[in-house]
């Protein structure tokens, strides 16, 4: 048997594995893992813009004086900011492991990332074990703060809730008439919870609207002739879906080829991150929605926080050649939001760079201003962001040469979030007590 | 030659138990889910030995997780013998429902049929927002006898078990690899008709290496979940299955402890390209696999193995 | 319309699509023996050629005559075979022939995992699109449905592609000699056939057949990285259906695929996900080998 001499082999190796370990960082950086989708289908739409954005904010802060107050101080509180980024594809089990490798191998100071709610449901107890100072910066599914409670975890996007009831609100604020409706949503987690979402706002607001049929096309799928015709059939008013990336892309392009967004009403929860890319090619008199006040929508808002909006849009478009939609958006506000934080607890603790106890302990019902709006840490005992939210309609400006945001609406976060305290199912269920909007 | 085997898997205990004092806690948990899903391969190196290879070993890694995970959640049980025990025994009934009808495939069509019956695992839990459908499910950190730790000692436990139940599982498979059935398994790989005239049934023999790949595979899902914290249904995915069927090609058929060096090296490998080369760790993981395969087609274990004379 | 027809016309045109991702599978399997995940990644790059082409074309003046845009898509997919094919046939796989089936799954997991990055350092991860050929062939109207031209256009080229390769194996002496070496590599050898070349003119072929699925399926899509991924598993399950090797068996398993799916759709569309693997488990069931298996040599 050979064991002995493997086994010490193997022993020898982990040994220099981990001796291989970089050090902490100093105490004039502020480390940061920051984890978004760089492969797969995530990588286009959300991961790779997100990262786009987080890049340039960083570079940005650690210059110094390109932002506006409250933001003009350099980098985080004067530290540097320091960057590791890691892949997100390859699923929780893998995230799970990074994360350890992020705050026990590379020593960050705080983690910001995730996409995806299966990591974002995985990472925080493990992020709680090892009392290790992290961010969700966009994953959607509310259950991550319903379900458990968390004293290092914070998530500074609302959850996706918001998305749905914003949208049946538009319909009904415009009195659009939906004697029935259909769904096409991926069949994953996301398109059912937003299906879901969707239908129980609807039974609220309308509750005589009849539903046609709820497609599942696979995760992925690329081909949608068979569910177009199936919605084709059964002639519904309006069509929702939460689908995203190539998977929204495909579906509008052979959708718009046969004629179903003449025939029904179009409703999408996430669209609007897919208009860089199909620009005329994307039909106008569609509502659509960025989970949030981002992108188009926050170009269009003007108002107190114009003068950092478009700072933003700015950079970003000289710096990519497109402007930037709702994931640079997400990215930001986490990261305005770690700044705040960090600077906070610095002007508790004397200026030293804060500790992950008292990164939480200044995180934890913090508020801050974003491009995309102000966002509070309301819910979740203080852990959980509610911002407001847009649903607009599109037309393509021939002239201009690109697409707008019409007959935008903005909802008050109070009014699509459910308050403190309730699960979202159940919010909807009741028919959105508490909601306050005006 | 038993005697020399209780003092190897002694030696093994007491080697990798000491990784749990000098390993930093990284490598300690890098190590663990090693091994863990070592055992998952220590199945499928049990099939390929009697010539077939399993490409869906994640139907029963992924079963021993959920049901870990759902006797957890549900009736508030938390001590990881009784866990692994229950994982267990859900997973040597599904083996011993699916074992003899798989008993009958070879070759490409034993490794798709495994595959499809994991990706029905896969699509109907994905299905299932009972059980937080692709989202999956989280599971609370396990106790040990009525012991609660947490922390570093938490992770030592977790480590110290699975290493405990790697060497058991090691030493047993090595017994039933050198018993009369394991060496009639070996015959069967070079010509399964000759095995068959000789008297023995390939059939049973090859329902039990899956039977016994479907406990361990069980068991490396229940340790993986409770390590983890949280389970979903990606543990059924084909790309799962296929880094098992990966480690067990890179261990080779020939040694026991080699699954387990190999299971470590590709999750350092994939940790390691993972942070150093964000945008291109698929390609350098692809890379790691050419070269592996190249330069060891008969895997790690030909490298000390003494039976270099089987490796035709 | 009634539904039946519809389920037929969706179920025929989500066939001939499916038809056409898995013939080059099959086509490799049976004579290199190869069952190559990394087929799905020739797909994708497929797409990503056949975009990069056509956008080209557009761009150069092409929309003069659009229809020209149909011959870079197929021009792309040649050029893909061309360059791909003798690369990873005579570069990799050749070093694998006569290794285990298993072996070898892994060896194109590998090339599956780096192509992926090398398309993504190629052609970067915002999507391309070429929606003119989609387009250009105008609608078609089937009762109160429309259709568009194209996704005819797709089951004829399923029909010629079907044809061509089962009349070259069939009716052409190269096509007799492909089949020899499918039968027994080691004895056309000895008969003095260059093996060696059927093995790479048939690789080159079944990656022309992979990009030609791709570059049929971008100017409906937006060709994104990942897509190859779920590519894969669907025609694996086609190929396994009609029986590795076959290509008639490719054919109905496609048929059987594309009906069971639209069928699903619009009947009872809770079960879409699953409808692929049952059809699947149900065939090997009573078929183990699939519907069309080539017969095995058993070696005492």
């Amino acid at each position: 048997m050979m064991k002995p001499r493997i086994g010490g082999a193997l022993a020898a190796m982990t040994l220099a594995a981990g001796m291989a370990g970089p050090v902490a960082a100093a105490d004039d950086t502020f480390k940061i893992g920051v984890i978004t989708f760089l492969s797969g289908q995530a990588a286009e739409s959300f991961g790779v813009p997100a990262w786009n954005g987080g890049k340039l904010l960083v570079d940005m802060l650690n210059e110094g004086g390109r932002l506006p107050a409250p933001y003009d101080q350099q980098g985080f509180g004067g530290m540097n900011i320091e960057v590791v980024v890691v892949d997100e594809a390859g699923g929780a089990t893998k995230q799970v492991q990074e994360f350890r490798n992020l705050v026990q191998r590379e020593e960050v100071d705080a983690v910001v990332g995730y996409v995806s709610s299966g990591d974002c449901l995985a990472v925080p107890p493990v992020a709680d074990e090892l009392k290790a100072f992290t961010i969700l910066y966009d994953c959607g599914t509310p259950r991550v703060f319903e379900d458990g409670s968390y004293d290092y975890v914070f998530r500074t996007a609302a959850h996706a809730t918001m998305d749905n009831v914003s949208l049946a609100r538009y319909l009904k604020s415009r009195n659009f008439d939906v004697p029935s409706f259909a769904g096409l949503n991926q069949d994953y987690a996301w398109g059912q919870d937003s299906w879901a979402d969707f239908t129980g706002a609807m039974t609220q607001l309308y509750p005589d609207a009849e539903v046609k049929t709820a497609l599942f096309p696979k995760f992925g799928a690329g081909q949608y002739g068979t569910e177009i015709s199936a919605l084709l059939r059964e002639n519904p008013a309006l069509v929702h879906s939460s689908n995203w990336g190539g998977d929204l892309q495909g579906f509008l392009i052979q959708a718009t080829a046969r004629g179903l967004h003449e025939r029904a009403q179009l409703a999408l929860a996430a669209g609007d991150h897919v208009i860089p890319q199909l620009q005329d090619k994307m039909p106008d008199g569609i509502f659509l929605g960025a989970r949030g006040v981002n992108g188009l929508a926050a170009q269009a808002r003007g108002g107190e926080l114009k003068e950092l909006t478009d700072t933003m849009w700015e950079a970003y478009e000289a710096e990519y050649g497109t402007f930037p939609v709702q994931a640079p958006f997400r990215m930001w506000q986490a990261l305005f939001g770690l700044k705040t934080a960090v600077e906070k607890a610095m002007a508790e603790n004397g200026g030293t760079k804060p500790t992950s106890e008292e990164l939480a302990a200044a995180m934890k019902g913090l508020s801050w201003d974003a491009p995309s709006g102000h966002i509070e840490m309301a819910l979740a005992d203080g852990h959980q962001a509610i911002q407001p939210n847009a649903i607009g309609t599109t037309k393509w400006n021939a002239d201009a040469g690109k697409m707008e945001l019409v007959d935008v609406e903005y909802y008050d976060a109070r009014c699509v979030n459910p308050p403190e305290g309730i699960k979202s199912q159940d919010w909807l269920a009741q028919g959105f007590p508490g909601a306050q909007c005006d | 030659m038993r005697s020399k085997l209780f003092l190897g898997a002694t030696a093994a205990f007491a080697v990798l138990a000491a990784g749990s004092v000098i390993l930093p806690d990284w490598a300690m948990f890098l190590c663990a889910m090693a091994l863990a899903k070592g055992l998952v391969c220590l199945g499928i190196v049990g099939m390929m030995r009697g010539g077939v290879v399993s490409f869906g070993q994640g139907l029963y890694y992924c079963i021993g997780a959920y049901t870990a995970t759902l006797v957890a959640n549900s009736f508030g049980v938390s001590d990881i013998f009784l866990l692994t025990l229950l994982s267990a025994l859900a997973c040597l009934l599904v083996g011993m429902a699916f074992g003899p009808l798989l008993s009958s495939y070879r070759g490409i069509f034993f490794a798709m049929l495994s595959l499809a019956l994991s990706m029905v695992l896969y699509g109907s839990l994905s299905k299932m927002s009972v059980i937080g459908g692709t989202d999956g499910l989280n599971i609370a950190a396990p106790t040990f006898l009525g012991w609660a730790p947490e922390g570093r000692p938490l992770q030592t436990a977790l480590y110290i078990y699975v290493v405990a139940i790697v060497v058991i599982a090691g030493t047993l498979m090595r017994i039933y690899f050198d018993s009369e059935q394991g060496l009639i398994t070996l015959a069967t790989r070079d010509n399964e008709l000759r095995v068959e005239y000789l008297g023995a049934s390939v059939r049973n023999i090859m329902t039990y290496n899956y039977v016994f790949g479907a406990v361990l595979g069980g068991i490396g899902g229940t340790i993986a979940a409770l390590a983890l914290g949280h389970v979903d249904p990606e543990f059924a995915f084909w790309t799962t299955s296929g880094e098992f069927v990966f480690v067990a090609i890179l261990a080779g058929y020939l040694s026991v402890p080699a699954v387990f060096v190999a299971a470590i090296i590709l999750e350092l490998v994939r940790s390691f390209s993972n942070l150093y080369f964000p945008n291109t760790w698929q390609l350098a993981l692809g890379i790691f696999l050419l070269v592996v395969i190249v330069l060891l087609p008969n895997g790690l274990g030909s490298l000390v193995g003494r039976r270099k004379g089987n490796a035709a | 319309m009634d539904l039946v027809a519809t389920i037929l016309v969706d179920g025929l045109i989500y066939a001939g699509w499916l038809f056409i991702v898995s013939v080059g599978l099959t086509l490799v399997f049976g004579v290199l023996n190869i069952l190559n995940i990394a087929h799905g990644s020739l797909y994708a790059i497929g797409a990503y050629a056949s975009a990069s082409l056509v956008g080209a074309y557009f761009a150069a003046g092409g929309q003069a005559f659009p229809y020209g845009s149909y011959v870079a898509l197929i021009l792309a997919a040649v050029l893909v075979a061309l360059v791909l094919g003798p690369l990873l046939e005579r570069g990799l796989l050749r070093f694998f022939y006569g290794r285990d089936e298993v072996l070898n799954v892994l060896v194109t997991y590998a090339v599956f995992l780096i192509l992926e990055d090398v398309m993504k350092l190629i052609w970067g991860v915002n999507p391309y699109f070429v929606y003119e050929p989609y387009t250009l062939l105008g609608d078609v109207e089937i009762g109160p449905l429309f259709y568009v031209g194209y996704d005819f256009a797709v089951i004829a080229a399923a029909i010629v592609v079907g044809l061509a390769v089962w009349l070259t194996l069939n009716r052409t002496r190269i096509g007799k000699v492909v089949l020899a070496v499918i039968h027994d590599s080691e004895m056309s050898q000895t008969m003095g056939v260059n093996v060696q070349r059927i093995y790479l003119g048939a690789f080159m072929a079944g990656t022309f057949l992979a990009a030609l699925g791709g570059a049929l399926t971008a100017p409906m899509i937006s060709v994104t990285p990942g897509l190859g991924v779920n590519v894969i598993i669907v025609a694996f399950a086609v190929v396994i259906i009609g029986g590795l090797g076959s290509v008639p068996g490719a054919a109905i398993g496609a048929l059987l695929v594309g009906i069971s799916r639209a069928a699903s759709v619009h009947l009872l569309p809770e079960a879409e996900l699953f409808i692929i693997y049952f059809v699947m488990a149900i065939v090997l069931l009573f078929r183990p080998e699939g519907l069309f298996a080539k017969t095995q040599v058993r070696k005492i």
